[in-house]
């Protein structure tokens, strides 16, 4: 394989404490080395920013739901197709853009390891494909594990035995990464026409409570040892008034220490935030909590969370959270689709409008932005859109940009049409705190891929890691206009994926390796759990056990992680 | 106003997408750079000028530009697409998508149009002197904002879902409307001044629809009240209907507002204006009459419907299924 020096950039490095230091950073055979022979090709960075691959701690990007979103808005692909390059299939669409354009669009802005973050098990396979279709970058997907009848009946009666059993197996026969939990017992309970909108309601027919579900799975994470804490979206996402249900929710890893051999800290992630830290009992009183959700997250060093930022565009919301989604409908009274994953899960999607004329819209804004600013460790909070959630993950460097320039974002809010009162009901205004370029490394690099369990291997630039680095057109003392950081970042110089160049110049060069991690718990499947498998695809399943799982050849390319048990 | 003509200099093999059609792009341009622009046909890219010889020169703007199409456009999709300022006339017909997206200007089309004629219009007139076809004014697929203001005319009939999910702008039909019409509307307003078909007005919860007539009202708007209108500087008395009574519908100082259909009084071919004739179950056949349709039928043994067919057409009352298929029975006996 070649070798490839870049010469005299300015580093930024959380892994190697190295903070914008000018370097060279030696690649070879895929690897980050410490120096590579005179024949090496040299790249010069002088005056640039190196940073390690951009780790995708979750997004939306492949599966049964986000293809039907693709399939109900055509508008959202109208005049934005490009035609086929040299090295690039036909791509298009926006908030749900094609499988090639995820990765295309991924690779330009120099993230290189993305994770899907739910996936219906049962419908592994469709996920899998499209993660198959999705080029250059890394990826992996969550099975969600929140709703699914298995793990109620077993928690309930207190197997954990059977819980672990379970899980290896899930995560083994849809080559998945880590337990996911959406709206824990709310989604089986949309079945019955109900919700849980605190962690004490009880599930119907189950009798199990969110509280009991996620202490649960949490319990069994930490003993099984998987590289990933559990992977929550807590009850009550989207109203207001719903932070105590998200405190309560963070409560739950009181004095639970971590147990892995990753390298991991937290024993819980907490995703999209922002949607989970809203004060007020109506719309009218809607308000900004994100200083009482990160005053928890800063004192309690066990857990990480990403923010789930709004960008303020015309975007596909999309989630495992069905009653949530035609909550949203009732509101908002676009084209709706929900549906119930059998023993699974469930999963709705609605196009969303945020509007900055919208009172409720611009608070949701500057939620996201109070969050990363208030957070004093940004290795434990991590930048994230909640891609198409919030917004798609292509406004990555204008979130950047709010954050690193207290200009920018201070003409926005005065911008907003309702500007008094979205000040009047957040912190934003009074806060000028700007992150750094090296901040900005431990929120996208260093901190999602510790929090993942990967932090050996991506996010970071120290020998032996892999080779995934993005080299910017920036520099971080010669910034004089805001809009230079969504520039530079939406389009970098130059991208290495596992030691191939990837991007040069914001063009496509190569399709790289793509892999797709999954995790091997190694944990053996026990008579009960086999029974109980058995039973339950022979009495509610519609497919059949071998129809199931996720054969090796939907996973052309894969790199497994293996938990030793010992 | 500089005038620039793009003269056909031969029938395209398949059909044309040309975006660039429009003011806007032909504004500031030389008539050499404006032939150099892209044409789209099948999977291959042209040029301009391969179709058409350009005469006359383009204005320094685009609301200083007209652009006259001398000949047939009916298989030139795009005309005028996105354009916000400026003229188009098209001597002939035209193919689908003419002023797609348009926010300004006007285009006049002396023939008829294909489909799609003005989609999500924000702005502007657009003039059909011929027939139209389907989705004029309406969303593009899968969207919820249709036409959104400006206004289209078209003097001769149009298709089948015409202004569907428009919320603002006005439509004027000179002829008659096919089927959903206004579907899923949220304001804006359609004149028909023929007859519209029926299926008027499905799903819409906001908006304004003028009929010459209907053939068949849908059953979810009732009648509110007669109301005198101007149109055309003409005041006509309409009747009012109120729906879609199955739609959400908001409320204005504590009034709902519905959609409103208004029927013309004196239009004569409705069935809404007439009370409902059910055609008579009852009845019985007399022996004479039995005797005639013995006769008619005694060439080959007759289907339930036809027989049914010819009594209501010959004896004016109808006979449910049953008793026919006994009486054919009994006719073979």
């Amino acid at each position: 394989m070649s070798e490839y020096i870049i010469k005299n950039g300015n580093v930024y490095d959380p892994k190697t404490k190295v903070k914008g230091e000018v370097k060279d950073i030696c690649i070879k055979d895929g690897k980050i080395v410490d120096k590579v022979s005179s024949k090496a090709t040299s790249i010069d960075a002088k005056g640039k920013t190196v940073m390690a691959g951009g780790v995708e701690v979750h997004a939306h990007v492949a599966g049964p739901k986000v293809n039907e979103g693709r399939n109900f808005r055509p508008e959202d692909k109208l005049f934005s197709y490009q035609p086929a390059g040299k090295n690039t299939r036909m791509a298009g669409g926006f908030s749900i853009p094609t499988t090639f354009k995820t990765g295309y669009e991924y690779a330009r802005m120099g993230y290189t390891t993305v994770m899907e973050a739910a996936m219906p098990p049962i419908y592994a396979r469709h996920v899998h494909e499209e993660i198959k279709d999705t080029p250059i970058i890394d990826e992996a997907a969550f099975p969600v594990f929140g709703n699914n009848w298995f793990v109620f009946d077993y928690i309930k009666n207190n197997e954990m035995d059977n819980v672990m059993a379970y899980i290896s197996w899930l995560l083994k026969t849809t080559k998945g990464y880590a337990i996911k939990i959406v709206n824990p017992g709310g989604s089986e309970a949309w079945g019955w026409g109900e919700n849980c909108n605190t962690i004490h309601d009880p599930v119907p027919y189950f009798d199990i409570t969110p509280a009991e579900i996620m202490t649960g799975l949490l319990k069994a994470n930490e003993k099984m040892g998987l590289p990933h804490s559990i992977h929550v979206h807590t009850n009550n996402l989207g109203n207001p008034g719903n932070y105590e249900t998200t405190l309560d929710t963070f409560k739950l890893t009181q004095g639970v220490k971590p147990n892995n051999k990753f390298g991991r800290e937290q024993v819980l992630h907490h995703t999209h935030v922002q949607f989970h830290s809203y004060g007020g009992d109506s719309w009218g009183t809607f308000e900004s909590k994100a200083k009482e959700i990160m005053d928890y997250v800063n004192a309690n060093k066990n857990m990480t969370i990403d923010l789930g930022c709004v960008t303020l565009d015309e975007t596909t919301t999309m989630t495992a959270d069905g009653p949530f989604e035609h909550h949203l409908t009732t509101l908002n009274h676009l084209k709706w689709a929900n549906v119930d994953v059998e023993l699974e899960t469930s999963s709705g999607i609605v196009p969303y409008i945020y509007d900055p004329n919208i009172k409720v819209c611009a608070i949701q804004w500057a939620i996201g932005l109070e969050l990363a600013l208030y957070a004093k460790d940004p290795m434990r909070t991590f930048i994230t859109t909640d891609h198409p959630n919030a917004g798609p993950f292509t406004r990555y460097p204008r979130i950047y940009k709010w954050l690193m320039s207290d200009k920018s974002r201070q003409a926005m809010l005065k911008g907003f049409k309702h500007s008094d009162k979205v000040i009047a009901a957040t912190n934003l205004a009074s806060m000028d705190r700007e992150i750094s370029m090296y901040e900005l490394a431990e929120m996208t690099r260093a901190g999602p891929a510790k929090a993942l369990g990967l932090g050996n291997i991506f996010g970071g630039l120290d020998k032996g890691m892999d080779a995934d680095v993005g080299i910017y057109d920036i520099s971080e003392d010669k910034i004089t206009d805001p809009e230079q950081i969504e520039k530079a970042f939406s389009s970098a110089e130059y991208v290495f994926k596992s030691g191939t160049l990837v991007v040069n110049h914001g063009e496509i060069v190569s399709n790289g390796n793509k892999r797709t991690l999954w995790v091997d718990a190694k944990i053996p499947v026990n008579k009960q759990v086999e029974r109980d498998v058995q039973m339950k695809f022979l009495k509610y399943y519609s497919v059949n056990l071998n129809n199931y799982e996720v054969s090796d050849h939907y996973v052309p390319n894969p790199y497994v992680i293996e938990v030793d048990t010992n | 106003m500089d005038i620039i003509k793009l003269i056909p200099n031969k029938v395209p093999e398949l059909y044309l997408e040309s975006e660039h059609i429009s003011p806007d792009i032909f504004a500031g341009k030389s008539n050499q750079q404006i032939g150099e622009l892209n044409v789209h046909m099948g999977n291959q890219t042209y040029k301009l000028s391969e179709f058409f010889t350009i005469e006359g020169k383009a204005g320094a703007t685009a609301a200083e530009t007209k652009i006259v199409f001398a000949g047939d456009a009916s298989k030139i999709k795009y005309i005028g697409m996105k354009m916000t300022a400026g003229e188009i006339e098209i001597q002939g017909n035209a193919d689908m998508y003419v002023g797609a997206w348009m926010g300004g200007g006007r285009i006049v089309v002396k023939g008829n149009v294909d489909s799609f004629a003005g989609i999500a219009m924000t702005g502007g007139e657009l003039i059909i002197d011929g027939n139209a076809k389907n989705y004029i004014g309406a969303a593009y697929r899968g969207d919820w904002r249709g036409m959104q203001g400006g206004k289209i005319i078209v003097k001769g009939d149009v298709g089948s879902d015409v202004g569907s999910n428009i919320n603002g702008g006005t439509i004027e039909i000179g002829g008659n409307a096919d089927v959903h019409l206004a579907t899923h509307a949220d304001g804006g307003k359609i004149i028909v001044k023929g007859i519209a078909k029926g299926r008027v007005g499905g799903q819409m919860v906001k908006g304004e629809i003028y009929l010459g007539g209907v053939e068949r009202m849908m059953p979810s708007y009732k009648y509110d009240h007669e109301e005198e209108v101007e149109l055309d500087g003409k005041k006509m008395n309409f009747k009012v209907y109120y729906g879609d009574l199955g739609e959400r519908h908001g409320k204005r100082k504590g009034e709902i507002i519905y959609g409103k259909i208004f029927l013309a009084s004196d239009s004569v071919k409705t069935d809404a204006n007439k009370p409902e004739v059910k055609p008579e179950h009852k009845g019985k056949l007399t022996d004479k009459q039995i005797a005639q349709l013995k006769e008619e039928f005694k060439a080959k043994e007759p289907t339930v419907q036809e027989v049914r067919t010819y009594i209501i057409d010959t004896f004016g009352f109808d006979l449910k299924p049953m008793p026919i298929s006994r009486l054919i029975e009994s006719m073979k006996r």
